[in-house]
């Protein structure tokens, strides 16, 4: 078993939210995540156990989300919201300017380990289009000469 | 994002959801809320009703679910088995995973009124003798989580969540729960599946889930705006309710308008009020050289309502007269500039990728509706295929899928076609898409997949 102390102790508090460890399984993976930036076979094993499932059952969670990564990821996950809203408010001309200042394409992450670029549905900031999120901030509107100085803001 | 006063002359009391917001964007504290009124609704209903009267409140009322469905959410309440036999523990859901591209109001209302959700699922906990709350949020709703989470630590504080609540002998208490992500998870009984930490696809009713729901005991799932109405009609009563629709059917709502207008946001306008005012004088109107043309009324899966129909008041069985439904009402606008073909392309593809797959029309036939509007759009439509789109709508009508997915899929495909269809046959006819605009998306969608795959699980 691979957890830290400090990893145990976040598993044990957010198990006791669900009535069992099972269905704590979803959040427990966020929780490793969140540590660790992507779920390896290793944690998953070592999650499965943790949490008495088998590996193909969380496996099977994990690959159905989309916000689970079961590939290294860069320190920063960027997201281009491409829902009907932003498409019509120049996501393309927004999703062009983030892969020109990234380097990379969707599904890619940069050489240096910045970032991953990802696609996304619609954000709920339709009123805020065309918009992106970067970790946990939401930006909108976001004109392409812009993107820029957003990205730099994230080291 | 701002809120606008319903009526002229009306008083700060007529905006239920919006009266106790701070003018500074942050989320309303506790004090703010309470200086607004906030916990009365709570406050009477455990000092003076029984919890089936709050239930009978809220079905006279005639509060419909504002998540898009639009059914009563007192009669789904009064489905829950109550006294000593009823099963235990009782859920109360709220289904807070708002993804369904064009909705924007649970964002707003969660971000900027906290304690109102709270509320809202205290009473329904109450309504229904339940004993436990969860908020399914969706992932990226990270400033709805630092709001709730701040509203849940000040309630529980101050005696308003948890045991014995304003010693009243009633415990309540709500947990938050983050998505891992896909739209399906939205669908209620996904929903009950992703918390149960399953493969979230839909569940098979009956049983119903007021029956048999979360971890199989009676559980309510309700969209967060339904929760946030409760309080004021516990507290002010339904006539009060009644009264601050234009139409009959009761209650101010949360509105939005996206697009090129001059003010997109989120109002709180009375129900009933017609679609061109929210557009034309709450949104500030179309942007300067940009007409309006179709209108997405709430979210993907409503029917798109043409540019002769906006007059129609915004309520549920107005919005029937327009061959659509009010679903979340947050309007997304079509202009003139914009492809209603490459629009309607976007949206199913929306819908194919979050197909989860369980049920062949939905798995096979919104793929087969993608590919198509993509030949379409990129000039490799052929004479038929209009036809096969429309056959398309028919083949995942409701009563041939497993849940609603493909059937909100066909509503925006069904009305493009019949709203525009010089644009689909002028796409077949002259080999592709004539808005220059949008021509860019083409090379980009395709090129970067081909040299590398997108990461497991991030499609």
């Amino acid at each position: 078993m691979s957890f830290s102390d400090e990893e145990i102790r976040q598993l044990d508090a957010i198990i006791g939210h669900y009535p069992d460890r099972r269905a704590a399984a979803a959040t427990a993976m966020r929780v490793v995540q969140a540590r660790r930036r992507w779920l390896s076979d290793d944690a998953l094993a070592d999650l499965g156990e943790y949490l008495g499932v088998t590996v193909a059952e969380l496996d099977g969670i994990a690959t159905f989300g989309n916000m689970v990564f079961r590939k290294p990821v860069g320190r920063h996950i960027v997201l281009v919201c491409d829902s009907f809203a932003c498409w019509s408010l120049g996501y393309a001309e927004l999703r062009a300017a983030v892969e020109a200042e990234l380097g990379v394409g969707m599904g890619q992450t940069t050489e240096d380990g910045r970032f991953t670029l990802l696609p996304i549905v619609c954000l709920g900031a339709c009123d805020r289009g065309p918009a992106m999120m970067v970790d946990d901030h939401l930006h909108g509107p976001v004109a392409p000469d812009q993107v820029a100085e957003i990205l730099g803001g994230y080291s | 994002m701002s809120s606008r006063p319903g009526l002229p002359g009306s008083s700060a009391e007529d905006r239920p959801f919006t009266r106790a917001m701070r003018a500074d964007g942050r989320p309303a504290t506790l004090d703010d809320y309470v200086a607004a009124g906030g916990y009365e609704g709570l406050r009477r209903a455990v000092a003076e009703l029984k919890p089936p009267e709050v239930t009978s409140l809220v079905t006279e009322s005639g509060l419909r679910g504002r998540g898009g469905a639009g059914y009563s959410t007192g009669r789904k309440w009064s489905t829950m088995p109550l006294g000593p036999d009823a099963p235990r523990p009782k859920y109360i859901v709220c289904n807070a995973d708002e993804m369904e591209p064009g909705s924007f109001k649970d964002r707003f209302l969660m971000e900027r009124n906290p304690h109102l959700l709270l509320e809202g699922m205290l009473l329904a906990g109450f309504a229904t003798e339940a004993d436990e709350g969860y908020v399914f949020l969706r992932a990226q709703y990270d400033a709805s989580y630092a709001a709730l989470q701040g509203a849940i630590g000040e309630a529980r504080e101050r005696g308003y969540l948890g045991e014995d609540i304003l010693g009243s002998g009633f415990s309540f208490d709500i947990e938050l729960h983050t998505s891992i992500g896909r739209y399906i998870c939205g669908e209620a009984s996904a929903m009950l599946n992703a918390l149960e930490s399953q493969r979230p696809n839909p569940r098979a009713r009956p049983p119903h889930m007021t029956g048999a729901g979360l971890f199989s005991r009676p559980t309510v799932v309700n969209n967060v705006e339904s929760y946030m109405a409760v309080p004021a009609i516990v507290r002010h009563g339904v006539d009060w309710w009644k009264g601050l629709s234009i139409t009959d059917e009761g209650g101010t709502k949360i509105f939005g308008v996206a697009g090129r207008v001059a003010n997109p946001g989120c109002f709180e306008l009375p129900m009933g009020v017609p679609m061109r005012e929210l557009i034309e004088v709450h949104a500030g109107g179309m942007l300067p050289g940009y007409a309006l043309r179709a209108v997405s009324p709430g979210g993907a899966s409503t029917s798109l309502v043409g540019a002769h129909e906006i007059d129609v008041p915004l309520g549920f069985a107005t919005m029937g007269e327009v061959h659509s439904r009010l679903g979340t009402g947050t309007l997304v606008i079509l202009d003139d500039q914009t492809c209603p073909v490459g629009m309607t392309l976007n949206m199913m593809q929306f819908f194919a990728q979050e197909s989860c797959g369980w049920c062949t029309p939905c798995r096979e036939g919104l793929q087969w509706m993608a590919a198509l509007l993509e030949d379409i759009e990129y000039g490799r439509g052929r004479p038929g295929d209009l036809e096969v789109l429309a056959e398309g709508t028919w083949f995942m009508e409701s009563d041939k899928c497993f849940c609603d997915l493909a059937p909100g899929a066909t509503q925006p495909l069904e009305s493009a076609l019949r709203l525009f269809p010089e644009e689909f046959a002028r796409h077949i006819a002259d080999g592709g898409c004539p808005y220059r605009r949008h021509s860019s998306d083409a090379p980009a969608a395709e090129a970067p997949a081909a040299e590398a795959p997108v990461l497991e699980g991030t499609t």
